[in-house]
Parts: structure tokens; C-alpha cells; sequence
């Protein structure tokens, strides 16, 4: 017996993450334009580095409480309803976390029993999946479509939902097509939800980063508030992704079941993240509506860039991706790509890496200057002639 | 129109098809206020931000602090005008506190900057002082920092 074959099943199963290949594949090709970045290309707001610089020199350098600074959650509240109008107990219903990535995680530990089924619709963030599973529960993919913007809908829902369906996953504005879905629509999903007795799971970290009206926080419908776990965090707003800060908001049962893990496993989020985000929320407003602004100039260039490249694109409207259908060139995703990245030095991310859904799609991230992105287009459009 | 402006400051080789994308306003809008722009000196100069040090030209700079009387009917606009009219002087500010006016000279030598000092400036009539201080190090240039090459960190691939 080999020691892999000592893993745990439940991990041998989860397959490998499509963005770790490509990755590998870009690490080896120098004087790359890349589009395949899932971060801000700002550096975090100087003040904001510099709160951190302070705290460390005045000795914040201790373990906080497993929930977090109270100080970060009660500006974490106050932040939520004035954005959304929805809010929470900071000292029961809030708990700080090591980025959205693991307030996901912990979600899932927290309310999965074995064999309990997860909706998540595709494409979708990397890590949704591998969260449910790992939790042991089972991620039942619904397939959005670009012809409906990829939104998730209540029909396609109601056809996957079965007895065992404990919860429904889902991230809008959405990493990888940069959809978002309005009020009204995701007033049905709720409805949807309180139907079939669901928990929802929200992950917000893309919420400010919206482009055409404004986010509609999930936890804010009516009927939602106890029944969502609200994620989001500082890392696309605040251009805090090295951080490792985010946060969780739910009723105090859920909250108080995902410390219990939280407390174990990481005990509390790292000091200086949290100092560094309590300034992020007193003083981050006017960078990150800079940043946001920035973004959106961003985005009109690529959608128009992939018009007159002559790709069929959906216009997103949230986040800082675009995801044109390659479809046209008769190339899959992974091949597009390879062979993109050999001939124009040019790497974006193969839309399979965010389910089955995704594939015959790229993601574009706009995460970078307008030069790069310029010379980007220039160079996808001369690859893309060779093939329609 | 501010964004337009506030592009333009940044980068000036924006064309007027990508702002006009960037900005979502029609082409013929965007450069038809260029062009207002330009006409009322709103837009005064689209200029080139050199490293000249690193060009391995020698250039030496000095701010000069400068007291002077201020002339009736005219101010210090007079003598303000007698000053930047030099080719040597690159900025000239009026300003509040210790001192009147806030001159920056380049030169190819300290010898020369300070003969200019000596021989063309502090000779104005007007001009009751004059203190002169030389850069020796340029960090920052009209919001673009010279030596720190901020080079992407990031990982090339993420999700």
C-alpha cells in the first residue's frame, strides 16, 4: 500500500482543481499578458496597510476572540445595514473569519450530515464543491445558461431538488461570468427556499462590485434573514486578498455551530488582518468606489473588445470577469487556452475549471491595467482569426 | 466632464475610441470636448514624465524660496511674470507663509543654477530675497513614483 493510497477517500474524490494545472502550465511561459488573475491588481489602500502597521508597532499581536475584535464585528453590523439595510447581533450573529474561503467551509461543517444534498450552480467558484463534499455532503450541480445571463431560476431548481436537499449555494455577482441577478429574481429563489425548507448560503464577496443598479443582499429579503448564511469579506473590495479576512452572518445557532468548528481549527483570524479591516470599514468607502469605478471603465473595454473580436459574449455586470464563448472556434476550453497561451502569450482561465457548465467559455479577468488589457485584446483577436 | 479629465491627467495615449468606450459616451461627444478642453486651457499640456537621471542626462534642480515686494496695482503678478518667463524656470507658485513665491530651476550644473540665481533672479527688482535649496534625490513625479518598479505580485493564474 502506497501512502496515497492512505487519503481519504472523500478527498481522492474531489478531482483536481482545473485553475492548479493551468497555473502550472502559465508558471513555465515567460512575459505573459494574464487575464487569469482572481484578485484586484491594487495594492491594499495604503491607510489601511498602515492601520496594520500601527497595531503591530502598539502590540496587537494575541490571540482576539474565536468570534473576532468585537470592535471588527460591530463595525462588520453597522456596515451591513447601512448597505442593506438587514441587521445582526455583532456579540452572537457575527463571527470573523479566515477569508470567505473558510467562513464557506465552516457553513458547510456546520449544518451538513452525511448524504445531505447541496444545489450549486455552475459555473461557480472553484471551491464550492469541494466544500460540500468535504463536509460530507453531496454538491448537485444546476447548469446555468448564457442565453439567461447565467442566472440560477426557480424551474431548473425545483427539478433538482429531492427530500435530501439540505441547502442552496450560491454567489452572485458571480466569479466566473460576472452575472448578477436582480430583486425581483432573487426574490423567487427565496421564496423557492422557504418552500422547500432550505438554508441559503450566500457568498457576497462581490457585492460592491456591481455594475448596473444596485446588490440586493440576500439576507435581506423578506423571510431571509435567519434562514441565509451571509459570507463576504474585504478581499475584492479592499483589495485584501493576502489578508486571509472575511465573515460570516446568520442567526446564532448557525453562528454559534461555526465558531464551535472555527474555534478548534483556527481558534481566531489573524490580529493584524482584523485590525487592518476595522480601518477598511470606517475609512475604505472612497478607494474602494474609486476601484470600483475603475473596474467598470475596465469592463466596457473588454465587452466591447470581445464584440469586435467576434466572439458571442454576455455582458456581465457584476465582478471583474468576462466570460466570451469560445465556441465558435470549435476548440475546448482547455485547448483554447493552451494554444492561446503558445501563440500570443496570453493566459486566461478555461471555463471547465468552474464546472461542466463552463465549458466552452474562458474567463477574462479585468483585474489589470488598461494597457495589459488592450494588448490582451489585441492579442486574442489576431489567435481567434486563425479559427472563425 | 471630471472622469474624462482625470483619465486623460493619468494616462494621455487613451485614445478617444477607448474613452469613449470606458467613459460609455459616444466618439464624436468625447472629442468634441477634447477639444473644448484644449481651446480653453483646461487641458493645458499633454507631457512626458522623463527619468533623466536614468537617461544618464545631467540635470540639476533647485527650489527657490523667494521674498518679494509686492508692486502696486499689479501684486506679485509682475514680478511673478518676469520670473517664469525664463526658460529656466519649470514652476513657479505664489504661495502663503515664510516666503512669496516658490521657484523650481533646472539646470546642467549646480555652478550654472546658481549663477542664474545670482545673476537673473535675485537681480529683479522686487525681489528682496532669495534661498536656494537643491534636490538631490527625486522620488516622486506628479503621481508616478521613479525607482519603485511596482511589479505585479500576484500569482499569474488564480481563482
Amino acid at each position: 500500500m502506497t501512502w496515497a493510497d492512505r487519503i481519504s477517500p472523500t478527498v481522492k474524490a474531489i478531482p483536481p482543481s482545473g485553475i492548479r494545472r493551468f497555473f502550472d502550465i502559465v508558471a513555465e511561459t515567460k512575459g505573459v499578458v494574464s487575464l487569469g488573475v482572481g484578485e484586484p491588481d491594487f495594492v491594499t489602500p495604503w491607510h489601511i496597510r498602515e492601520s496594520c502597521v500601527y497595531g503591530l508597532q502598539q502590540g496587537y499581536t494575541a490571540y482576539t476572540s474565536n468570534y473576532g475584535l468585537l470592535e471588527l464585528r460591530e463595525e462588520i453590523v453597522k456596515n451591513c445595514v447601512a448597505s442593506y439595510g438587514v441587521t445582526y447581533d455583532p456579540r452572537k450573529e457575527a463571527l470573523v473569519t479566515v477569508g470567505v474561503s473558510e467562513a464557506l467551509d465552516l457553513a458547510m461543517r456546520a449544518i451538513l450530515s452525511p448524504g445531505d444534498e447541496v444545489l450549486v450552480p455552475e459555473p461557480c467558484y472553484v471551491s464550492y464543491k469541494a466544500c460540500v463534499s468535504l463536509a460530507g455532503g453531496v454538491p448537485v450541480t444546476v447548469p446555468t445558461k448564457m442565453s439567461n445571463g447565467f442566472r440560477v431560476t426557480v424551474e431548473q431548481l425545483e427539478e433538482l431538488v429531492t427530500p435530501r436537499t439540505k441547502a442552496l449555494l450560491i454567489g452572485y455577482p458571480n466569479n466566473p461570468t460576472g452575472a448578477i441577478m436582480s430583486k425581483g429574481e432573487l426574490e423567487s429563489i427565496a421564496s423557492f427556499a422557504i418552500k422547500h425548507d432550505l438554508i441559503v448560503i450566500s457568498d457576497e464577496i462581490y457585492a460592491n462590485l456591481t455594475y448596473d443598479g444596485t446588490h440586493t443582499c440576500f439576507a435581506a429579503l423578506p423571510g431571509m434573514r435567519d434562514r441565509t448564511i451571509l459570507l463576504n469579506g474585504f478581499s475584492k473590495a479592499y483589495a485584501m486578498t493576502g489578508w486571509r479576512i472575511g465573515y460570516a452572518l446568520s442567526n446564532p445557532d448557525f453562528i454559534g455551530a461555526m465558531t464551535k468548528i472555527h474555534q478548534y481549527t483556527m481558534l481566531c483570524a489573524p490580529i493584524t488582518a482584523q485590525v487592518a479591516a476595522i480601518e477598511a470599514l470606517r475609512h475604505g468607502q472612497c478607494n474602494m468606489l474609486r476601484m470600483m469605478e475603475e473596474y467598470n471603465r475596465r469592463r466596457r473595454l473588454m465587452v466591447e473588445g470581445f464584440k469586435t473580436i467576434g466572439l458571442d459574449c454576455f455582458e456581465p455586470k457584476g465582478a471583474f470577469y468576462i466570460f466570451p464563448s469560445i465556441k465558435q472556434t470549435g476548440l475546448s476550453s482547455l485547448t483554447f487556452a493552451e494554444e492561446l497561451l503558445k501563440a500570443e502569450k496570453v493566459a486566461l482561465v478555461p471555463g471547465d475549471a468552474f464546472g461542466a457548465s463552463g465549458e466552452g467559455f474562458v474567463r477574462c479577468s479585468y483585474a489589470s491595467s488598461t494597457a495589459n488589457l488592450s494588448e490582451a485584446l489585441t492579442r486574442i483577436g489576431r489567435f481567434v482569426k486563425k479559427y472563425i | 466632464m471630471r472622469e474624462l479629465l482625470e483619465l486623460l491627467e493619468r494616462d494621455h495615449t487613451l485614445t478617444v475610441a477607448q474613452l469613449a468606450v470606458m467613459l460609455d459616451r459616444p466618439q464624436a461627444e468625447i472629442a468634441a470636448l477634447i477639444k473644448q478642453y484644449e481651446a480653453d486651457k483646461v487641458i493645458v499640456k499633454y507631457q512626458t514624465i522623463v527619468n533623466w537621471e536614468k537617461a544618464g542626462a545631467d540635470r540639476v534642480t533647485a527650489i527657490i524660496e523667494v521674498k518679494i515686494t509686492p508692486q502696486r496695482e499689479v501684486g506679485f503678478d509682475a514680478i511673478a511674470e518676469r520670473i517664469y518667463r525664463f526658460p529656466e524656470v519649470r514652476s513657479l507658485y505664489l504661495m502663503s507663509g515664510a516666503y512669496d513665491l516658490l521657484v523650481i530651476i533646472e539646470g546642467k550644473t549646480l555652478k550654472e543654477v546658481a549663477q542664474f540665481v545670482s545673476t537673473k533672479l535675485s537681480t529683479i527688482e522686487g525681489v528682496i530675497g532669495t534661498t536656494t535649496h537643491f534636490m538631490l534625490k527625486q522620488y516622486k513625479e506628479a503621481g508616478v513614483i521613479l525607482e519603485d518598479e511596482e511589479e505585479d505580485r500576484r500569482l499569474v493564474v488564480s481563482p
